[in-house]
């Protein structure tokens, strides 16, 4: 079986922080079939710090990235747009803004395709379809490829999915995941046998760049999500972006001096929670990197064996009981979503 | 580094002039002042001025409070405010409006966010990646020097554990990356 | 083929005041019209048609000049047509000879350069003339008007209606989907502004009308299907099995105690409560015969039990009972449907579902009620604590381009009505959360003012999550509400026992089904659609259907039952009319040219197309038929006409507005 190829964006932080979430994407995807191609001479997406000073500039130096991809096709592209895979949600999300609004903003696109053309490129809006790792993964490969692959259950293992603001916001792609309460990250954890924490702060934002800027207001974001993974008994926070775990990882110690608290937290890339999966051994997932060191909580992995789960079907009420019944929640489907509407 | 920004021509107002400036349509006039972006703002109460409270100023043509505000420099990027926002207003994207406005006549008396952004830039410019520690060295010399003691242990763990690069990377296409750049600045300029 | 000569032709161009004229130059069209139309023998411009003046001079010249046609350039038919028929008939002039041109709508609203929009006014006037040549004096058709009505449900609304015209003599077949009278405002506590016990001012009027001598009651029953049109319709209910014999049961509801299943009530109890397989869906209600719910019943479902029919003391059960189809002849309709809630499930911000203690509305309704789950205390969703702190949430999915856009109208009145309550109950502190208090019909405005007076804490600004996820101290172990405080301009998180949301109205969620029964439209939002937003709420696009109560939009009970009354007036005054005539524009079928293809036969919307096997051809029924022109355009052998459409005066129509004519004329 050839595997399915598709266009990649590393983007800058894979190089070499978060090195981590690349070795253990490369490492997953032989076994599921999937073929990384990394784009020709990608250049950095800008961040949310490009926009921040010029707004043409910012948007043509995205749409470099655009123009190189769509130039050479991976060899199996749907129609006429292929897809380019992102695993870093800020570079996820200035790509697939960047296309998508060169599609509706026909003023914008002829600018940034005359500044593009400075350099001896084009890009033609729609030529890529842009999507995040974890949207190919979850749509594309999905729960029984992936369960196939599993040699080591993450049975025992608590787990607070954590996707970030960026990945599920401005939500320019309505089909892929639901702005405030997305399922996808929490399926595919559930999948690996794990046990997933319904964590509340799941879409909240890690605070970015915000460290440097006001420590205060930086270590205050962390510490939420710290906190709230911590009061939901997780034993891993695991993220889909780069930067959502520098933050919560390496400025974890940070961020306890300066509130004086003692969380210890770990944070891993769904792509490395894949892996050990899979059966893959640490090393090779880039597990070490992690500055909250993680091993105590992995060491739960295959040792507990957690209760069994509560059977199907409501329990039967006692007579005393006075509590009052909860509405029924569609059980992790994107119902209760703004789409429900006909 | 940054280039100067145009001024805005007298005959358009501070309102006009920041839709102008955002792409597409921003819908900056539907708002109905009801607060859920300040609401949602992660960041919000460490703003001096709610987002909410921003687009009223803008309203009132208040040119000179709302681009001196540190609102826009807090902004995380979440996007909490645009997809809760009733009126559907492109919340975020007017935040980066309103930064790059800030800094024509240097509004914004803080520089610490501003320069970290140029920073980012200046590497990305010449280099077409991103610099991490040389980002972080030079911004913290500058406006954090004390604060470099107190990440001294961060620091020394991104190293022991492989997570910092020491030196920066230049792509091939830097030539035609600088040359994007500078066409698109251009334009920006003969736009306004 | 007529004498074109034969015909006398007035043509008026209406100004109507600047509408037109600010964009058409009426004076000149006018003028164009008398010089170079054929058989024109006056033509006049005018400020106002449609006024006193301008229909006299129609009359004026029908007489004095003895014009046979009349052409009217104005607004739409729809507005006046009737208007300048009514004028050519007191002038002695058969109505259908009149032909009325829209040049407003076609022309003066949509075209903004004067040369181009007085071009196209002259080759519509062109058209109207060159067409209503060939037009016949025909009679409307006389029928007869049914004086039975059909309510289709049976809340406030249709209970209102049902009574107004059952007391005025007429006979009402009351339909209502759910096992008893009373809809959403029978699960109501209390009602603003007067704080009036919902029940004891409903129960009256449901007893009313379930014991009216003429109101059949037909609960437990829905509409299957509507043929005929106004004064004469045939419709199909279906009344489902209650699985009870009604003559037999007393309604002692010793089955409903005996019963062993309990289940979640999701229709009168929100979710909140429970009730048996068998049940009535509350106390009073009326009619007071149980029903079973098949679906639950462990004797539908599995076999065993019957515990209801050994208790029964009159022998009332009957498992074997099957729906029954019953067909009435109605003259008229209102459908008073109602409205559905919308989910909060869609907004996962607000947690609903996911955290115990936040509430809907309808919800809290319940649990304020003294019938309800808790007997009317105010607890949490454990069933005991009483809270100390409560959030009351305006606007949720209401005003929101992510969820519906509109306003529904009463939340706001709603939500200080629960604050009242909750005080009252629990003595808890109170916020209100709100973007604007919308409290603005009578005696709203002053319950506002009461509430403040009661020490409510009111916070403008739209919540923007409710969370459990504790930052600071305080917030453990609570609910908390995160919202600007726009009046203050910060941030706030106020840390709650309980939460309710004031969620928006939505339309019934198979309204757009109801309505193609009916062959009525909804809105944009789903909303069945009046005739005139402003100067015709209650009636349809189609005779004989009205509407009334929330089904048209959202809107508390006052308004409910003012459109119920005016329902039942515009229905009454068509009864006591007896009879109505309709428009004669029918299509009839050319025996001679049919050749029994019978392509027609399925195309008719109205059901009026029968083919006579005997014969071998198609004939239309002129009682069903509505003039729609389907089948005419269909027939491949030209055998169908529609009068006052023939082909004919469609072609006359189509050669006037191309003016072919007269740039032949020009070239000549």
């Amino acid at each position: 079986m050839t595997d399915t190829r598709y266009s990649y964006f590393p983007g800058c932080s894979l190089e070499r922080n978060a090195e981590a979430y690349h070795k253990s994407s490369m490492a997953i995807a032989g076994p599921l079939g999937l073929e990384f191609v990394e784009i020709e001479d990608w250049n950095c997406c800008g961040a949310t710090e490009y926009i921040s000073l010029h707004m043409l500039a910012s948007y043509a130096i995205i749409a470099r990235n655009l123009a190189q991809a769509a130039r050479h096709s991976p060899g199996n592209s749907q129609a006429s747009a292929h897809d380019l895979v992102a695993p870093c949600s800020a570079c996820y999300l200035n790509l697939s803004k960047c296309d998508k609004y060169m599609r509706t903003d026909a003023d914008l696109a002829e600018k940034v395709n005359l500044a593009l053309a400075a350099g001896g490129l084009s890009y033609k809006p729609g030529s890529v379809h842009v999507r995040h790792l974890l949207d190919v993964l979850v749509n594309d490969v999905g729960c029984s490829k992936m369960k196939a692959q599993v040699t080591r259950p993450l049975k025992g293992l608590r787990v607070a999915p954590y996707y970030g603001c960026l990945i599920s916001r401005p939500g320019l792609r309505t089909d892929e995941h639901d702005p405030e309460y997305p399922t996808s990250l929490d399926d595919l954890l559930a999948c690996l046998g794990a046990e997933v924490v319904d964590f509340p702060l799941k879409t909240h934002c890690c605070g970015g760049h915000m460290t440097q800027i006001s420590e205060g207001t930086g270590f205050e974001l962390i510490r939420r999500l710290v906190k709230g993974a911590a009061d939901y008994h997780a034993d891993v926070i695991v993220t889909v972006c780069p930067m959502c775990q520098l933050n919560l990882d390496a400025f974890q110690g940070a961020m306890n001096r300066y509130f004086k608290t003692a969380y210890h937290v770990p944070v891993l890339y769904f792509t490395q929670m894949m892996g050990l999966a899979f059966g893959r051994d640490a090393a090779s997932l880039g597990i070490g990197a992690e500055l909250v060191d993680a091993r105590p909580a992995l060491a739960k992995i295959g040792v507990e064996v957690p209760p069994p789960p509560e059977a199907e079907g409501a329990p039967k009420r006692k007579r005393d009981d006075k509590s009052l019944p909860m509405p029924k929640m569609p059980k992790h489907e994107a119902a209760a979503t703004r789409e429900a509407k006909p | 580094m940054a280039g100067p920004v145009p001024s805005v021509p007298e005959r358009l107002s501070f309102l006009d002039a920041v839709q102008a400036r955002t792409p597409g349509e921003s819908r900056l006039l539907m708002c109905i002042q009801c607060g859920t972006c300040g609401g949602s703002c992660p960041s919000g109460a460490d703003m001096q001025h709610t987002p909410r409270h921003i687009f009223a100023m803008i309203r009132a043509d208040m040119r000179d409070e709302v681009l001196s505000s540190n609102t826009p420099w807090y902004c995380v990027s979440c996007y909490f405010c645009t997809v809760r926002c009733p009126q559907d207003v492109h919340i975020t994207d007017i935040m980066y409006t309103l930064k790059r406005m800030s800094l024509v006549g240097h509004s914004y008396d803080s520089s610490t966010a501003p320069d970290f952004s140029k920073m980012f830039i200046n590497w990305v410019e010449n280099y077409g990646r991103a610099f991490e520690l040389g980002l972080m060295s030079q911004h913290m010399l500058r406006h954090n020097p004390l604060g470099v003691f107190k990440i001294a242990d961060m620091g020394i763990g991104m190293v022991t554990k492989g997570r910092m690069a020491f030196t920066p990377k230049r792509i091939q296409g830097i030539a035609g990356l600088k040359q994007i750049i500078a066409k698109a600045k251009e334009l920006e300029e003969s736009h306004d | 083929m007529k004498r074109l000569d034969e015909a006398r032709v007035g043509v008026y161009v209406c100004h109507c005041g600047s509408n037109i004229s600010a964009t058409v130059d009426v004076e000149n069209v006018a003028k164009w019209a008398g010089e170079n139309l054929p058989n024109v023998i006056c033509a006049r411009d005018n400020k106002f048609m449609c006024s006193s003046l301008g229909q006299e001079l129609i009359e004026k010249d029908i007489k004095e000049q003895g014009l046979t046609r009349v052409v009217v350039a104005a607004c739409s038919p729809h507005l006046h047509e009737a208007t300048f028929r009514g004028a050519c008939q007191r002038a002695g002039l058969n109505p259908y000879l009149f032909d009325m041109v829209s040049i407003r709508e076609q022309v003066s609203w949509v075209i903004s350069d004067r040369a181009i929009a007085t071009e196209k006014a002259k080759a519509l006037i062109s058209g109207g003339v060159r067409r209503v040549i060939h037009n016949e004096p025909l009679e409307p058709i006389l029928v007869d008007i049914n004086p039975n009505v059909l309510v289709v449900g049976g809340g406030i609304a249709g209970i209102q209606a049902a009574l107004e015209i059952a007391d005025s003599g007429s006979h009402v077949y009351l339909v209502e989907r759910e096992p008893s009278l009373g809809g959403h405002m029978a699960q109501f506590d209390k009602t603003f502004p007067t704080l009036d016990c919902s029940a004891c001012i409903l129960t009256p009027k449901m007893y009313s009308a379930g014991n009216h001598k003429n109101i059949t009651l037909l609960t437990y029953s829905e509409v299957e299907k509507v043929d005929g049109f106004i004064g004469n319709f045939t419709v199909k209910i279906r009344q489902r099995a209650r699985k009870v014999k009604i003559e037999l049961c007393t309604g002692c509801g010793a089955c409903e105690e005996k019963c062993p299943k309990k289940v979640v009530d999701d229709v009168f109890e929100a979710g909140l409560g429970f009730r048996k397989a068998i049940y009535r869906p509350f106390p009073q209600a009326v009619p007071k015969y149980p029903v079973i719910d098949v679906e639950n019943c462990t004797f539908f479902q599995r076999g065993t039990c019957k515990a209801c029919e050994k208790f029964c003391p009159t022998g009332a059960i009957d498992f074997k009972q099957e729906d029954e189809i019953i067909t009435v002849n109605v003259g008229n309709v209102i459908l008073a449907t109602g409205f559905d809630l919308f989910d909060s499930r869609r907004i996962p911000q607000y947690g609903y579902g996911r955290l115990a203690n936040v509430f809907t509305s309808l919800e809290f309704e319940r649990l304020s009620n003294a019938a309800g789950p808790t007997g009317g205390k105010v607890v949490l969703r454990d069933g005991v604590t009483v809270p100390q702190s409560v959030a009351i949430v305006h606007c949720a999915g209401s005003r929101d381009r992510n969820y519906n856009k509109y306003c529904s109208a009463i939340c706001c009145m709603q939500s200080l009505k629960f604050a009242h309550l909750v005080k009252e109950r629990t003595g808890a502190r109170v916020y209100n959360f709100y973007i604007d208090i919308r409290t603005s019909a009578k005696a709203y405005d002053e319950f506002y003012q009461h509430i403040i007076e009661e020490g409510i804490l009111f916070v403008r600004g739209k919540v923007a999550e409710v969370t459990d996820a504790a930052r600071l101290s305080g917030e453990e172990g609570k609910l908390i509400v995160q919202v600007e405080d726009t009046l203050v301009g910060k941030q706030r998180r106020i840390p709650v026992d309980m939460v309710i949301l004031s969620a928006g109205l939505e339309p019934r969620h198979d309204a757009k089904e109801v309505g193609k029964k009916f062959g009525i439209s909804c809105s944009m939002d789903g909303w069945f659609i009046e005739r005139h937003p402003k100067l015709d709420p209650v009636a349809t696009m189609t005779d004989g259907i009205f509407i009334a109560g929330a089904c048209q939009g959202p809107k508390d009970i006052p308004a409910a039952v003012s459109q119920g009354a005016a329902a039942a007036a515009r229905v009454q005054g068509l009864i006591s009319q007896r009879q109505i005539s309709l428009e004669p524009v029918r299509a009839s079928v050319d025996a001679e040219k049919c050749s029994g293809c019978r392509i027609c036969n399925t195309m008719c919307p109205f059901n009026a197309i029968a083919f006579l096997a005997d014969r071998q051809v198609t004939e239309i029924n002129p009682a069903l038929c509505q003039g729609c022109g389907t089948c005419v355009s269909a027939c491949p052998a030209g055998a169908i006409t529609g009068t006052h459409f023939s082909n004919e005066q469609i072609m006359a129509q189509i050669e006037g507005v191309l003016m072919l004519d007269l740039r032949q004329m020009a070239m000549a």
